[in-house]
Formats: structure tokens, C-alpha cells, sequence
């Protein structure tokens, strides 16, 4: 008898493979809503704009101090009691609200660090030739931040990619959930988590690369 | 020419300037001296608002600020119409020699980039660095870095430049380099404000150079006067330091 059922496994693959659209459009979606809503509350924590400073900051708080599945949860089960219109929110867009709002208090933590860890004496030389502060914002502080920044935004979305994961519990059926039913009607588990294991290795494997390669074009300017 | 009047600036409670009046001729050359912490940057800063004064008024090329109450367009005029070069050379670390000069022509003035960039290549190659218009900060000497600097400062065709001690961070061998570009600066009659504590090219170049201590002009007069028969002690005391015994109290 022989220990895995690689013919399974094989079949599987190409099943499987054809769910990855699901949990990479989820992660890209939630990443590209989190990066607006990330630099708008990083924006704020440095510009402390006294009430909407406080909203950001108990925003932040709160998505960072409670577990994304509880937050999915929320959103999916909980919402639709309070807001009628609600009722119809379905797996996936509760999962791309749950990963924008949960990785957003990440990022912008990230973000407002990488922006405050420029060196002050790039924004006086800004201002001295007499840049508005959106100028110097967008052309000198952004672009450099932006460098600080990379890695640890490519390591959250690394990390949301993989949270996607949880949107099976909402009955989603992307990457985990398909494998999940395959497996319980096929009772190759080992096989079948094996399989989808690898399928989220490569693809995390083949970003890690993607970010080398970013890391590598944006430090160009900084080499002696 | 330029008119400061009363200029006063605080840091909490520390006064740092006491109501400093300064008139700038155009193409004038200005060195300040001074012990440190005596408001000299200060006093740089202060007039292109990097920062704010507390009290006084300045007039500079035809445009007139009170800082009691400063506008934003005020402080970008008062910024547009001076350039700054900094003593850690502060070049922006995410662009080349090349668009570092070129910037303020694009955002500022409003250029198209071609022209800005043939503008910023000149400027390079007036302060000798014809082979390093495409490198980044990181890649230059100090020295290169301060030559950048003023070259970004020349790019502002400024009423007047404002050099906040730029050779004191540089090492000894890259020194002679940068002074001998604003030599040539000074030759052309750029009107330039110096901190600095090159005695020496305060003796070359200046036509006049401004003691300062305790947040005041102490004594100010041609270099001649000024090094060889000081009137305040403070002043004679601090050339004695800098110069060394003989030097001031020869005369």
C-alpha cells in the first residue's frame, strides 16, 4: 500500500488551481483598498488633525487588537442584524471588507513610520526651494517612504494572501474552501491539504521574488 | 536690496535674536561670524522662514513680510525669491545631481523638463561636475554633494543665497573645492549671506562681515577693519580664539 495517493493529488492540482483567481482577486482587492485607506489614515496619524487623529487612532486600535476571523464574523453574521439592506452581503465581499479594514491598521502603521523616518532635512530643503507642502509630500517624502515601506507591505500582502484562507468559513468556496469539501468527500486529507499547502507555497515563493526584484529597482538610487 | 528690521525669534522662552536690523545691498557679499549658538543660522533660517520668526519685518525683492502675520504666500515668496544651501548638503536622496538642480525649475518655475534639465547640466559643469549629472547623493563626496547644493541654489536665480555654514561638515580635503565655487559665485556679484568659519575667506571674498553674540549684530564693518582693529571686546576676544593670540592683538 503505498503512503500518499499521488494519482489524487494530481487530479486535484488543476481542480484546485482553477480557485486561485478567487483567493488572488480576494488578496489583491483587499490589498489595493488597504493601501488607500492605509496612506489616508498614516496621513492623519502624522498630520494629527485633532478629531478625525482620535478616529484614526481607535480605528487602528481595534483592528489590530481583535482577530481577523472575529472581524469576518462580524461583518458577515453580525452586519446584516443591525442594517437590513445588508442581508445579501455575500462571502466575498465580507472577506475583502474583513482583510481591507483588518490590514489597513497594519499598513498604516508601516507607512506613517516609513514616512516619519525620513530625515527632516530633506523637507527643509523641499520647502527652501519653495515647494508647497503637497509638492513635497508627493515628490520628495511619498517616493522615499515608499522604498521604507515595500518590503513590509509586500510581507502584509504575503500575509493577506494567506488570510484568505478564512473566507471558507463564510462559505466561500476559494483555494481552502474547495479543498476542504474535496477532501471530506474524498477522505484523502493528508493529500488534499498537502496539495493546497503547496499551491500557497508557490505563490508566496514566486512574490518573494517579485519583491527582491522591487527592493532591488527602488534601493538603485541609494548605492555607493 | 534687502531691509530686516526687529527681526526677534524665541526658542520657548530663550530669546535667540534681539530685534536684529540687517540691510542687504544687491550683489553684496555678507559674511556672518560668531560663537556658536549665537543665532547665526538662526538668523538664516529665519529669513526664509524654515523658521518662524516671533517679531519684525522684511522686505526682499520688492515683496514685503510682517511676521506678526505670515501667509503661506508669504512664506513661499519669501522662499522662491532666496535659496538655501545647508551644511549636511540636505540633496534629495530619491534624485540624481542632475534632477536635484533641475527640480525647483519644474515644480517651482513651472519649466518643461528638457529645458530644466539642460539648465541643471550647465550649472553641474559651472561647478566641475561634468561626469556626475546622472549620480545620486549617496554616490558623491561630501564635497561633490555641497558643489550640487549650490549648484540647485544657483538654479533659483535668487535675490540672494543663503549658505548656513557649508564647509564646516565637510572633510578638510574637500573644503578648498567648495570655496573656491563660491568664490567664483562671489565674483559674479551673486548676493550671498555666509555662516561660516572660514576667517580666511571672510578676509577674501566678503565686503562685509557681521559679528554676532548673544542673538545681536555685536560690531559689523569690512573684513580689513573688522579682523585687524575689532572694537568690541567680544569681537576681539572671539578673533583671538579663532585666529589664534597674535593675530588680533597685534594691532
Amino acid at each position: 500500500m503505498q503512503i500518499l495517493d499521488f494519482g489524487y493529488m494530481a487530479e486535484l492540482f488543476p481542480y484546485l488551481l482553477g480557485k486561485l483567481p478567487i483567493t488572488l482577486g480576494m488578496a489583491s482587492a483587499g490589498m489595493l483598498c488597504a493601501l488607500v485607506l492605509a496612506s489616508g489614515l498614516a496621513i492623519v496619524r502624522v498630520v494629527q488633525p485633532p478629531l478625525i487623529n482620535g478616529a484614526a487612532k481607535l480605528f487602528i486600535s481595534f483592528f489590530r487588537g481583535t482577530p481577523l476571523l472575529v472581524q469576518l464574523f462580524l461583518f458577515y453574521y453580525g452586519l446584516p442584524q443591525l442594517i437590513e439592506s445588508l442581508v445579501k452581503i455575500d462571502g466575498v465581499t465580507a472577506t475583502i471588507l474583513g482583510l481591507t479594514l483588518h490590514f489597513s491598521a497594519y499598513m498604516a502603521e508601516s507607512i506613517r513610520a516609513a514616512i516619519v523616518g525620513i530625515d527632516r532635512s530633506q523637507t527643509e530643503a523641499a520647502l527652501s526651494i519653495g515647494m508647497t507642502q503637497s509638492q513635497l509630500m508627493r515628490r520628495i517624502v511619498l517616493p522615499q517612504a515608499t522604498r521604507i515601506a515595500v518590503p513590509t507591505l509586500m510581507n502584509y500582502f504575503i500575509d493577506m494572501i494567506k488570510s484568505t484562507s478564512l473566507a471558507f468559513t463564510l462559505g466561500v468556496t476559494e483555494l481552502m474552501g474547495a479543498t476542504q469539501k474535496e477532501a471530506s468527500s474524498s477522505f484523502l486529507y493528508f493529500e488534499a491539504f498537502l496539495t493546497v499547502a503547496v499551491i500557497y507555497w508557490v505563490v508566496v515563493e514566486l512574490l518573494s521574488r517579485i519583491q527582491k526584484l522591487m527592493e532591488r529597482k527602488l534601493n538603485k538610487a541609494y548605492q555607493r | 536690496m534687502i531691509t530686516v528690521r526687529g527681526l526677534t525669534k524665541f526658542f520657548g522662552d530663550t530669546p535667540v535674536l534681539n530685534g536684529i536690523d540687517l540691510d542687504i545691498e544687491q550683489g553684496e557679499i555678507i559674511v556672518v561670524i560668531g560663537p556658536s549658538g549665537t543665532g547665526k543660522s538662526t538668523l538664516l533660517r529665519c529669513i526664509n522662514m524654515l523658521e518662524s520668526p516671533d517679531q519684525g519685518h522684511i522686505t526682499l525683492g520688492g515683496h514685503h513680510v510682517d511676521f506678526d502675520r505670515v501667509s503661506n504666500d508669504d512664506r513661499l515668496t519669501l522662499r522662491r525669491k532666496t535659496a538655501f544651501v545647508f551644511q549636511n548638503y540636505a540633496l534629495f536622496a530619491n534624485k540624481n545631481a542632475l534632477e536635484n538642480v533641475a527640480e525647483r525649475l519644474i515644480v517651482v518655475d513651472g519649466w518643461p523638463k528638457a529645458k530644466a534639465h539642460a539648465r541643471a547640466g550647465e550649472l553641474l559643469d559651472r561647478v566641475g561636475l561634468n561626469d556626475k549629472h546622472t549620480a545620486y547623493p549617496a554616490a558623491l563626496s561630501g564635497g561633490q554633494q555641497q558643489r550640487v547644493g549650490i549648484a540647485r541654489a544657483m538654479a533659483a536665480n535668487s535675490d540672494l543665497i543663503l549658505f548656513d555654514e557649508p564647509t564646516s561638515a565637510l572633510d578638510p580635503e574637500w573644503v578648498d573645492e567648495v570655496l573656491s565655487v563660491m568664490k567664483q559665485l562671489a565674483q559674479e556679484r551673486q548676493t550671498m549671506l555666509v555662516v561660516t568659519h572660514e576667517m580666511q575667506f571672510a578676509r577674501d571674498v566678503a565686503d562685509r562681515v557681521i559679528f554676532m553674540s548673544g542673538g545681536n549684530i555685536v560690531e559689523q564693518g569690512p573684513p580689513e577693519a573688522l579682523f585687524s582693529a575689532p572694537k568690541d571686546p567680544r569681537t576681539r576676544n572671539f578673533l583671538r580664539k579663532v585666529l589664534g593670540p597674535q593675530a588680533a592683538s597685534s594691532e
